[in-house]
């Protein structure tokens, strides 16, 4: 016999980003927690960016998803610890790579932010998604939405999206 | 301990006056990637915002709401630096909408984001810890702001003649301002008292370094001399923050409670 929660994971399994309907809310991190409390169920979503738009329609997906289902539940949002990229599964970035969007790279510890605003170093090398070449180049740190970068592939000269570490 | 309301207003303050600042470009941005750049910054402005008028308004309790802490202040409630409310018009131009300098744009997101990776960076460790979490947040944008805007200083400083001439004109402009930083107001005193806010004192040796570093990559000169001090956080604010709220919350309170 599955469990209300089990229940409740397997209804939200399909639920996808708004922007990036290839991977799911599970896979980019996004839906955290669901317990059974004493007053029903509760989902814990966590948001990305502060102030991404996709958020309210993440929560309203989730909240009429559940309600489909036949499945009372709470949606709570939950700010720490705070989302990162790193949470994103290694399937989900194979996803977003064939998607057409260069996956994020493994978040580094700041060591000092002087350091920060100096050029990456050479491990930050971008691949491009569609030819795998690493002779790419950003044309802006802020792209379509608040999670992606702007590059461009100088080898199959096409522009695309980089999911930035975060 | 929690942070006095007052300090998160602050905060909040001049989260959302720079973000709305900063949405004028939308749509005339110099470049497409810096209109882009400019909506996501102030996106992300915006959303810190909410998230600190969200958590002022369950410390405040009554009827506060965040949007009528954000629609509904008047421009002497609001506790932002005045650096952050002054137009996007350099000292080289005329103040018509038409005539928007990026120069200053950008010195001023860069004066600002040295500031708040700092400042976030800090909080992190309050004793609020619901504060603590909407700085942990924070930072990870911060640090793109803050890169973005040095890179632009860089770019404006060791690029041509003019531009060089117009982001040094928008530093000797700016900088005065941000002796405002420097010179706590008993809000935050109460705030640093209390371990849930951050003696921002202790952090200008580290923002020195970080403009220092970067005006040296872009030849720039940094401005000598101690600024007048602005009070834009005990609420004496410049004519322009009136004119800029007369926009912000022009709707929210023409049809109060609209939704859309």
């Amino acid at each position: 016999m599955t469990t209300v929660v089990e229940q409740v994971w397997a209804t939200l399994e399909h639920l996808t980003d708004p922007e990036i309907p290839v991977v799911t809310l599970r896979e980019l991190g996004i839906l955290r927690e669901v317990t059974e409390t004493p007053a029903g169920v509760e989902v814990v979503i966590t948001p990305t960016y502060t102030g991404c738009p996709a958020m309210g329609q993440i929560e309203d997906d989730v909240k009429a998803c559940l309600e489909k289902a036949g499945i009372p539940a709470r949606v709570v949002t939950r700010l720490a610890p705070a989302w990162t990229t790193d949470w994103m599964s290694e399937e989900a970035k194979e996803k977003l790579r064939v998607y057409g969007i260069a996956p994020p790279h493994t978040t580094r510890k700041e060591v000092n932010v002087i350091q920060f605003i100096r050029r990456p170093a050479a491990t930050d090398l971008v691949a491009c998604p569609r030819c795998g070449s690493t002779h790419t180049v950003v044309s802006s740190q802020f792209g379509s939405t608040a999670c992606k970068a702007l590059y461009k592939c100088l080898d199959c000269q096409e522009p695309f999206d980089y999911f930035k570490p975060y | 301990m929690n942070a006095p309301a007052d300090y998160l207003l602050h905060l909040a303050d001049n989260a959302v006056v720079l973000g709305q600042r900063n949405a004028e470009w939308c749509g005339h941005g110099p470049i497409l990637e810096e209109d882009i750049a400019m909506g996501n910054v102030s996106l992300d402005y915006i959303g810190q915002a909410r998230l600190l008028y969200q958590l002022a308004a369950t410390r405040l309790g009554g009827d506060a709401t965040e949007d009528k802490l954000a629609y509904f202040r008047d421009d002497t409630q609001f506790r932002n630096y005045t650096l952050l409310e002054l137009p996007h018009n350099g000292p080289l131009v005329g103040y018509a909408k038409a005539d928007r300098d990026y120069a200053t744009t950008i010195v001023r997101n860069f004066l600002y984001g040295a500031l708040m990776v700092l400042v976030w960076d800090a909080l992190e460790k309050s004793s609020d810890s619901d504060l603590a979490a909407i700085a942990a947040k924070s930072l990870k944008e911060a640090r793109y702001h803050l890169h973005h805007a040095a890179d632009w200083v860089v770019r404006f400083g060791d690029g041509t003649e003019e531009s060089h001439q117009r982001v040094q004109a928008a530093l000797d402009h700016l900088f005065p301002y941000t002796e405002e930083f420097w010179t706590p107001s008993a809000v935050e005193d109460a705030a640093v008292a209390s371990g849930a806010g951050v003696d921002v004192r202790t952090l200008r040796a580290a923002w020195d370094a970080i403009v220092n570093d970067t005006l040296g990559q872009g030849t720039l000169v940094r401005p000598q001399g101690r600024g007048y001090v602005p009070e834009g956080k005990h609420g004496r604010h410049s004519e322009h923050l009136g004119y800029l709220l007369g926009e912000m919350q022009g709707l929210a309170r023409a049809h109060p409670g609209a939704t859309w």
